[in-house]
């Protein structure tokens, strides 16, 4: 039986009927990623405790104890959050003999709902960058074709559930990091609201815009996935306490009347038309489902892509300043003094990208610069909150491309920063404004790369997201598609 | 400060000329107390002093990646309390930045302080000189702000080259930084400021501050406004570090004060010609010295912690805590002169011997019904038994019900101060109450006519002494006295005195 191409609520089903056990899911799915990964490079490790943890579960199953919501279900963990006892590297020589004392809060979600870790999946360093060609453990494939790159940072995730080795993973996204990659692969990817998912145990990026969400291959995956992760946590300061409701029992009520706006600053210059045409095309998907559709402006989006590259940088340089070669990071060997060993430990465990940023950051925050860049940004961010403030009085959903381009070949852009930046340019809004949104396949262009969709929400109303994205899954077969294996 | 300062160059025979009157001493403190908080500022950790290294830290004090910090509501609760018991405004809105630098014993290469938005705002602290050293003076408050300490480092000292070794338990520990303007004028008023804030803060129980655990620690900075040719000009200002208990700060900010008035007379150098410099103090050979300047001026790159969400503080919340504050020092002090007759200095050693005294003070007054006793009896065998042992009040063997008792036969002219004093000693050395130590000692009540024959017996036994009491030195009657003393011990001598006085009609 190929469970490979079976969704995660099919799986879970059968897994709930005992007509599957979670040790053998468990290890077909190490099978193909064992068969496959070699040459895609979706994983930085796979966990050795999974089969003993689906054995565990099914014995419990067996002996007619309870389970957890998503008891024996393989789930692909982004290497940039904790997990107890397996190495987290977050993409870095940095932290390449890590191995974390405790399991990030929504790890320890997942775990509870017995789920099963099968491996921990590569990202650009620290989560900067677009394509997952900032990894110290190698640059990871796009399944659709292995001359273009997955997107990133959450590319290893992204890949691993479109090359079918995974049901679902689990990604985070500070600009785009979910939701790009997402459409670059294909797949369906759900950046919740900040402060609906616990940030404790994700190694911070850029920590006012950092959010964990899953990635699956349909909407409805996502939001299984979503029941067990969303809540607050006593140990992040900035999670929400908003109620979290049932994220499946919504996926079928009607769109009939829902207000869609399509954002009019995310269809202009730099487009690809053919992704322009697949997103019209999916508007009549939408409006044929009864929503009525609205012509909206988001004015500061020209402003987003900037203001994020001052915000992030100047987070991220604080926040990798612990990584200074003291306990658990690299060290470097030849250091006489300890300026030296910040130095060269930093110099040699840092990648270029990851330098640059903090560079970036540093100047930014420095004395005599932080007026005109960090709290400028911080202005520039609040008028970007009240653009979709002001759009969501008008319309319930914003909708428009994941990206202009899709996946870009290996090596295209790593000699120019500016359009590595650019691919992020609709996504990075919403991390701004803490709004979620989500990315669903929505077709393929002539090239056979796919295509991205992007619907954005307010604040804790994933619920619609899913809801939109289910029924429009319901309606076309894009997230069904795969790439030749 | 509003005051411009010029720099003119003055000659040699000038700035020989300028005396000690000429010279003001212009001092400002930072004081960082640790709060007396069960846990650390950010994570569950204990704070309790004196644990082997690294055994009070978790994953979030010691930065681990991922890890965030919550904060400790009983930390700014503290915060709020100490603000309120310095005059200082509290604020509605307060928030967390990051101080971001290098150094092995902070782990995540940042500390967690507040930089534009303190939870509390001015304030002002009243001083005054027990035996009239200075003026009164109200020194104002910059700001108190909130803060996570940093770790221990511990080099090898033996250059060997042995590597550093690093304590993380202190690492997160909350401490409240009070930052004064400069408005000290001597280095016996930074003493004075220094005492008087420890006491405060003791009584309203914010902080043991424990100088030699490192719970209250104290740079000042220093500089001298020097009136010279007309003009008036300043010396470069000088932070001063390691002053590790009051006595050497005093100490330290006079060495330094000296220092800069001798150096200017020397090179003649102003505030506008030198940057301000840090200099330590070493106890051992009670001088300032340099310490070793970063290679540039530091940029500590603050910035709003978005890992933490801002504080709004209600006006509810101010105000049930402004009720657990109590009577204040100085309030204790005022009340003790105005209702219970003590002179000024005598309520200050009282007050400055912490609100448990007092409170013993005043349960001793108020039973025995006499003030000025109370006083001194408290103020002088109570508090000297107190300096001798070392120990605390809890620790003195006397009761005040004790102590009362003992005040109230005195009073009653049961007991002489002497008898009392004796059996105050006996109380204390065989560890028993009043009555018992009297039985201990013999003493018992003498009635009226046991006095009358004892005194007769002085009378027909000392003709001499009669004589010159009747020829008018009164004073001769002090010698019966001591006589009646080893007659009968227990007899008042007081008592006796008159007897003899009215038997012989003198």
């Amino acid at each position: 039986m190929d469970l490979s191409t079976l969704s995660a609520a099919e799986l879970v089903k059968r897994l709930s009927s005992g007509e599957l056990t979670a040790e053998s899911c468990t290890e077909s799915f190490l099978e193909r990623i064992k068969d496959r990964d070699s040459s895609l490079n979706s994983f930085v490790s796979t966990a050795e405790s999974a089969i003993s943890a689906a054995q565990a579960i099914d014995e419990r199953r067996s002996t007619g104890q309870a389970v957890g919501a998503l008891a024996g279900l393989p789930v692909a963990v982004k290497d940039g959050i904790c997990t107890a006892g397996i190495a987290t590297t977050a993409g870095s020589r940095m932290l390449e003999k890590f191995v974390p004392a405790f399991d990030a809060t929504m790890v320890k979600q997942l775990l509870s709902a017995d789920a099963v870790v099968i491996g921990k999946t590569n990202m650009d360093e620290f989560a900067m960058g677009s394509s997952t060609e900032n990894s110290f453990f190698g640059v990871t494939k796009n399944p659709w074709s292995d001359q273009h790159v997955p997107g990133g940072s959450s590319g290893g995730s992204a890949a691993c559930v479109a090359a079918d080795l995974a049901p679902v993973s689990i990604g985070s996204d500070t600009g785009g990091s979910i939701r790009q990659p997402a459409a670059f692969c294909g797949i369906t990817g759900l950046k919740p609201t900040y402060g609906r998912v616990s940030r404790f145990g994700l190694i911070a990026f850029a920590s006012s815009l950092d959010q964990i969400g899953p990635m699956a291959r349909s909407a409805e995956d996502c939001g299984l996935v979503m029941n067990v992760i969303s809540g607050h946590d006593s140990n992040d300061s900035t999670s929400a306490k908003n109620d979290v409701p049932d994220f499946t029992q919504t996926l079928n009520d009607s769109l009939k009347g829902l207000r869609i706006g399509i954002c009019k600053e995310h269809f202009g210059e730099g487009l690809d038309s053919e992704i322009e045409s697949a997103v019209n095309e999916s508007v009549k998907v939408l409006e044929s489902l009864g929503a009525e559709t609205v012509e909206i402006s988001l004015p500061h989006t020209p402003y987003a892509v900037a203001t994020y590259y001052v915000i992030a940088p100047c987070e991220a340089s604080s926040n990798l300043a612990r990584f200074d070669g003291v306990r658990y990071t690299h060290r470097a060997a030849t250091a006489k003094d300890l300026t030296e060993m910040y130095c060269q430990s930093r110099a040699e465990g840092f990648g270029e990208e990851v330098k640059k940023r903090i560079m970036l950051g540093t100047y930014a925050l420095s004395s005599g610069y932080y007026d005109a860049y960090y709290l400028k940004a911080s202005k520039v961010r609040r008028m970007i909150k009240h653009d979709y403030d002001s759009a969501f009085e008008k319309v319930d959903l914003i909708l428009g491309p994941t990206t202009p381009t899709t996946a870009f070949k290996i090596g295209e852009h790593t000699q120019n920063a500016l359009a590595m930046y650019l691919a992020d340019i609709y996504t990075v809004s919403a991390n701004l404004a803490g709004v979620p949104a989500i990315s669903i396949p929505c077709g393929l262009t002539s090239a056979g790369m796919p295509v991205g969709l992007q619907l954005q929400a307010r604040s804790f109303d994933e619920a619609s997201l899913l809801r939109v994205a289910h029924q429009f899954q319901l309606q076309t077969d894009w997230h069904t598609r795969r790439p030749n294996a | 400060m509003s005051e411009t300062f010029t720099s003119p160059q003055f000659d040699q025979a000038t700035r020989d000329a300028v005396s000690n009157d000429d010279v003001t001493v212009i001092i400002g403190l930072e004081v960082h107390v640790q709060l007396d908080t069960e846990s650390k500022l950010f994570c569950g950790c204990s704070t309790e002093f004196g644990a082997p290294p690294n055994t009070q830290t978790c994953a979030v004090c010691t930065g681990m990646p991922g890890s965030l910090p919550v904060i400790n509501e009983r930390a700014l609760q503290l915060s709020i309390k100490t603000g309120l018991a310095l005059n200082c405004e509290i604020a509605r809105y307060t928030k967390w930045d990051r101080k971001n630098y290098f150094y092995p014993d902070l782990p995540k290469g940042y500390q967690i302080s507040q930089f534009d938005k303190p939870i509390c705002g001015q304030g002002y602290l009243d001083i005054t000189a027990p035996k009239g050293e200075f003026e009164p003076r109200r020194v104002e408050l910059e700001r108190a702000h909130l803060e996570e300490d940093a770790g221990k480092s511990m080099h090898d000292e033996s250059q060997r080259g042995g590597n550093s070794k690093i304590d993380l338990n202190r690492t997160g520990t909350p401490l409240l930084e009070i930052v004064t303007k400069p408005d000290m004028r001597s280095p016996a008023e930074a003493r004075a400021f220094l005492t008087e804030l420890k006491l405060i803060l003791t009584y309203i129980g914010v902080s043991d501050c424990n100088m030699q655990h490192g719970n209250l620690r104290c740079d000042g900075n220093v500089n001298l406004h020097i009136k010279v040719g007309g003009e008036k000009i300043a010396t470069p200002i000088v932070e001063i570090k390691n002053m590790n208990s009051f006595r050497a700060a005093e100490r330290a900010l006079g060495y330094e004060a000296g220092r800069q008035l001798k150096l200017w007379k020397q090179n003649g150098k102003t505030i506008a010609d030198a940057p301000k410099q840090t200099r330590g103090w070493n106890d051992a050979d009670q001088v300032t010295t340099p310490q070793r300047e970063k290679e540039e001026s530091a940029d500590y790159r603050y910035f709003p912690d978005p890992d933490l969400i801002a504080v709004t503080i209600e006006e509810s919340e101010i105000e049930s805590i402004k009720k657990e504050i109590g009577r204040l020092p100085a309030q204790w002090r005022e009340l003790l002169i105005k209702e219970h007759g003590l002179k000024p200095y005598d309520a200050g050693v009282m007050v400055g011997q912490g609100a448990e005294v007092v409170e013993y003070f005043l349960v001793v007054a108020q039973g025995c019904g006499n003030s000025k006793m109370a006083s001194n009896w408290v103020g002088q065998e109570v508090l000297r038994f107190l300096n001798e042992s070392g120990e605390a009040i809890d620790a003195y063997p006397v009761s005040a019900d004790q102590m009362t008792e003992l005040l109230t036969k005195v009073n009653a002219g049961e007991l002489d101060q002497t008898r009392a004093k004796e059996v105050l000693q006996e109380m204390i050395d065989s560890k028993i109450e009043v009555q018992a130590a009297m039985d201990k000692l013999g003493i018992k009540a003498v009635d009226n006519s046991e006095i009358e024959s004892l005194c007769r017996q002085l009378i027909d036994e000392n003709p001499d002494v009669i004589q010159q009491i009747k020829d008018g030195n009164g004073k001769a009657v002090g010698a019966l006295i001591g006589k009646s003393r080893k007659l009968n011990p227990n007899a008042n001598p007081g008592l006796v005195k008159d007897t003899i006085l009215k038997m012989i009609g003198a």
